[in-house]
């Protein structure tokens, strides 16, 4: 698969360059980088005249991505993540003495806090670590392989009952199976929680072709690293779901777009992909069913922002990683313009679980917890559960600390007080309590947790991932961030209810006139924790 | 049959209707939200939504409430839909505006920007109130070529100028959006001078151009030395000589102060109607008439 990847920069000098696809340019970039470790401006020059596109805006897509350098940088590199589940458990910020070594946002690896990721051309140098998954596999149902299988294997994959939902779809028929997701009620489990099957269906009615199936591992919301689980250690499973889903929806390609701080996983769905297709269960005849289907692994390039399905979009199509206006909506015109189904990495999983020829198991929930538990990992409940089995599950809070809150949801998510966590974990229940499910991020603050400083770590947060487009997020962040930071260094302008109040006026505007969920909910978890926990010493 | 942005062609002749603030109005099919309201007779305000360039609706100061949407809505690039109940007056929409002006003023310089005044009032912005320390784009002016300079302390980044340079009217690619965030600005590749990018002096940024970050050298020189006068001002349409298309030049003209001094032409527009340019020139229009000058 990896040969018929587009990728400029390897073409031999001296052939002639026919005028390649712009979604060329991302891939050209990533390959520039991990061979020098930076970009340097004859490159990006070069990488632009060889794709016939503007060296402007060359660079200007380059340099919308945190992951490339400008300036000379090694080729080996350790990211420090500095994000707030992190920063709770002691991580430190790398001096500016120290080459090769960057401060990062989230890396998804939360269950290690402090976590750091080392890597040398974008590759990973150290061993995948172990799966952190503490229930033993008799508990799960979506993670029943992780840690069982060898994620290398397509045969121990079959053994385990890979494939089976593959065949199970064949049998049945492509409008079979999109009823089968349409009647299990399942909705997605990126945050949005839309019910999956309308979006099956009307991919599959839409009248552009080509269609496309997109796989969303871009995984960013800080203290969510379920979706890293199922990549790294049930591979195949990715790759099936995703064929199911092209199948259903009438789409012979697939794009799988994973964060760069995800090395691991991409080197396993790279090798997954490529045993699929030598054993016919993608290429031009899927597994015998008379239809195509092949899958393109995208890597992002440090935005938190491409994990939005339009940014995600306008990032494959090698465009700076900005969302786009909603309508048209991705099942009419999304990737290329065309109709594409996308879906998180969880969702996909479900559809395996749905379409398991010996019935459906009851449906689960995912959640990546951190932070003050015993048992940091990723748990699998049945629906319904509630945040205090969840909690009791993963140990509980260490002996002797008390409970604090809990941010449900990530930095877009919001923090639970201690009398709220009997709330039952879905969409409906949460939102009773004014909370989120969103990516089924659970990060735990013990009484030790400093809350004004995690409130503050979400703030630089959004003001570093907002992508610039729109007013009120490019400098609401940038005001809420700057409030903040006085508060929490005691020197508020005015009194502390004017900074309240200022946050609250630039909150209301993020909120109603931003153009995506990023800025529409870079202040939630500020406001819950001004209101529900009085970080300012303000409530009302 | 789908436009730019997706949406449906509009079917000709066909109309819809909607209400502004109450009040029943009918617009032409494919007509925007924004159409509707100017139907009304309510003024809206706008910054990043340009005649000539399709709406990025990125500033947002155009929002206005419809009802059954949770977020507000820019009211520049959404297509009027048959039933719509638009809301251009409501708290909401009062307050977004309000703080698009506040958080824009406080940290871009809109000292030459149309309206940014008039508007303040009527929201009741007060951009002081996040203090001497807030962060800006404050930065050195551009002056790297003679035919204009490039004042990004004044940008408020509506994406007018990289589109007319790029896929909507140019096709020369000379100017991007590079970095992100509020780190955000238009450049050129690495930020090199516009001798040494792929500028082919257009001028075509400038006529989009909403808060006059891009300005005539003429103007910046005058403007300088204290010597800029709109009062001395006229207009004068003409065609271009310079060659056979036949482009509408605007000049603008400024008086000497004294006798002696003459006249001089201090900026060339195009009319942003005219159906030979779309507003807009090529170097030789755009700036040979002021270089005779010169
Ligand atoms: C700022 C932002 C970041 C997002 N990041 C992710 C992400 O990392 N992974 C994901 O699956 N969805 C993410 N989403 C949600 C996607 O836009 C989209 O709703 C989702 O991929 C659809 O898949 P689903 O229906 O299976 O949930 C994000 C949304 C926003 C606004
Ligand atoms: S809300 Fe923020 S991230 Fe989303 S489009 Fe606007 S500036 Fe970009
Ligand atoms: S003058 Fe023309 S070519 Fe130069 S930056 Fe402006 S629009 Fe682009
Ligand atoms: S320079 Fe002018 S036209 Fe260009 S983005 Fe800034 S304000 Fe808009
Ligand atoms: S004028 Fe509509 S968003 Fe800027």
């Amino acid at each position: 698969m990896s040969d018929v990847r587009p990728t400029l920069v390897g073409v031999p000098v001296g052939l002639p360059v026919t005028r390649p696809r712009r979604d060329a340019l991302l891939p050209a970039l990533h390959e520039a980088h991990d061979a020098a470790g930076w970009l340097a401006p004859e490159v990006l020059d070069a990488i632009a005249d060889r794709l016939g596109l503007g060296r402007a805006e060359v660079f200007g897509v380059a340099s919308s991505y945190a992951s490339f350098a400008f300036t000379p940088r090694s080729r080996r590199l350790r990211r420090v993540c500095t994000d707030v589940m992190c920063t709770a458990a002691g991580a430190v910020p790398p001096g500016a003495d120290e080459p090769g070594v960057v401060a990062s946002p989230c890396l998804g690896r939360c269950e290690q806090a402090p976590a750091v990721l080392d890597t040398e051309g974008g590759r990973a140098v150290v061993p995948v670590a172990p799966a952190p998954v503490p229930q033993p596999v008799s508990a799960r149902t979506l993670l029943r392989r992780v840690g069982v299988v060898d994620p290398a294997s397509l045969d121990d994959y079959r053994a385990h009952g890979g494939c089976a939902a593959l065949a199970h779809a064949g049998r049945i028929g492509p409008a079979a199976v999109r009823a089968a997701i349409t009647a299990s009620g399942l909705t997605g489990r990126g945050g949005a929680a839309f019910p999956a099957g309308r979006k099956w269906e009307a991919v599959a009615a839409a009248s552009g072709a080509p269609k496309y199936v997109v796989a969303n591992a871009d995984e960013s919301e800080p203290g969510t690293f379920k979706d890293r689980v199922v990549l790294e250690h049930d591979p195949f499973a990715v790759v099936e779901a995703m064929t199911v889903a092209g199948y259903a929806v009438g789409a012979e390609v697939g794009y799988l777009y994973v964060r760069d701080e995800y090395p691991e996983a991409i080197a396993r769905l790279e090798h997954a992909i490529a045993a699929a297709e030598t054993a016919g269960l993608l290429g031009p005849d899927v597994a015998g069913l008379g239809v195509a289907f092949r899958i393109e692994v995208r890597r992002g390039a440090g935005a938190y922002v491409c994990g939005e399905e339009t940014a995600l979009f306008a990032s494959i199509e090698g465009f700076r990683g900005e969302p786009r206006t909603k309508p048209p909506y991705p099942v009419d015109a999304g990737l290329f313009g065309r109709p594409t189904l996308v879906h998180n990495v969880e969702t996909l999983a479900n559809v395996l679980r749905i379409l398991d020829p010996d019935g459906a198991a009851p449906e689960t929930k995912l959640f990546s917890v951190s932070g003050a538990v015993d048992r940091p990992g990723c748990y699998e409940v049945p629906m319904g559960t509630t945040l205090a089995a969840l909690l009791d599950l993963a140990g509980g809070v260490p002996v002797g600390r008390r409970l604090q809150a809990v941010l449900l949801g990530g930095a877009a998510g919001t923090f639970v007080p201690p009398g709220e966590i009997d709330v039952p974990l879905t969409v409906e229940a949460t939102r009773a309590i004014g909370a989120t499910v969103g990516s089924g991020a659970v990060f735990v603050c013990d009484d030790t947790t400093d809350l004004a400083a995690a409130v503050l770590g979400i703030a630089t947060f959004f003001r570093e991932e907002s992508c610039g487009q729109c007013v009120p997020c490019r400098v609401g962040t940038v005001r809420q961030e700057e409030a903040l930071h006085r508060l929490v260094h005691g020197r508020p302008l005015g009194s502390v209810a004017e900074e309240v109040q200022r946050l609250r006026d630039v909150g209301a505007a993020m909120r109603d006139a931003s153009i995506c969920g990023l800025g529409q909910f870079a202040w939630n978890a500020v406001e819950g924790a001004i209101d529900r926990f009085g970080v300012f010493g303000e409530r009302s | 049959m789908t436009d730019g942005a997706g949406n449906p062609a509009p079917a000709p002749g066909a109309t819809v209707t909607v209400t502004v603030d109450g009040r029943t109005v009918e617009v032409p099919d494919g007509a925007t939200v924004l159409d509707a309201c100017t139907a009304a007779g309510v003024d809206t305000p706008t910054l990043c939504f340009g005649d000539t360039i399709t709406a990025r609706n990125v500033c947002r100061i155009c929002v206005v409430d419809v009802a059954g949407s949770r977020a507000l809505v820019p009211s520049c690039s959404r297509r009027a839909e048959p039933g719509m109940e638009i809301g251009t007056d409501t708290p909401r929409v009062r307050h977004a505006r309000r703080m698009v002006l506040e958080l824009l003023a406080s940290s871009v310089d809109l000292s030459l920007t149309d309206h940014v005044e008039e508007w303040s009032i009527r929201y009741g912005a007060d951009p002081d109130r996040f203090g001497p320390d807030a962060a800006t784009v404050a930065q050195p002016v551009k002056v790297d070529n003679d035919c204009f300079v490039r004042d990004y302390s004044r940008c408020i980044l509506c994406y007018q100028c990289t589109d007319a340079c790029g896929e909507q009217w140019q096709h020369t690619f000379a100017i991007a959006i590079a970095g992100r965030g509020f780190g955000a600005t238009v450049s050129t590749e690495h930020d090199v001078t516009l001798p040494d990018s792929a500028c082919v002096y257009c001028g075509n940024c400038i006529e989009v151009c909403p808060t006059d970050a891009l300005m005539f050298r003429t103007e910046f020189d005058l403007r300088t030395m204290g010597a800029w006068a709109p009062e001395r001002q006229t207009r004068t349409d003409t065609i271009c000589a310079f060659c056979g298309v036949g482009c509408t030049l605007t000049l603008h003209v400024q008086r000497g102060a004294t006798d002696d001094e003459g006249d001089r032409i201090v900026k060339v527009t195009s009319p942003h109607g005219s159906s030979v340019t779309g507003g807009n020139l090529c170097i030789k229009g755009r700036f040979g008439a002021g270089h005779v000058h010169s």
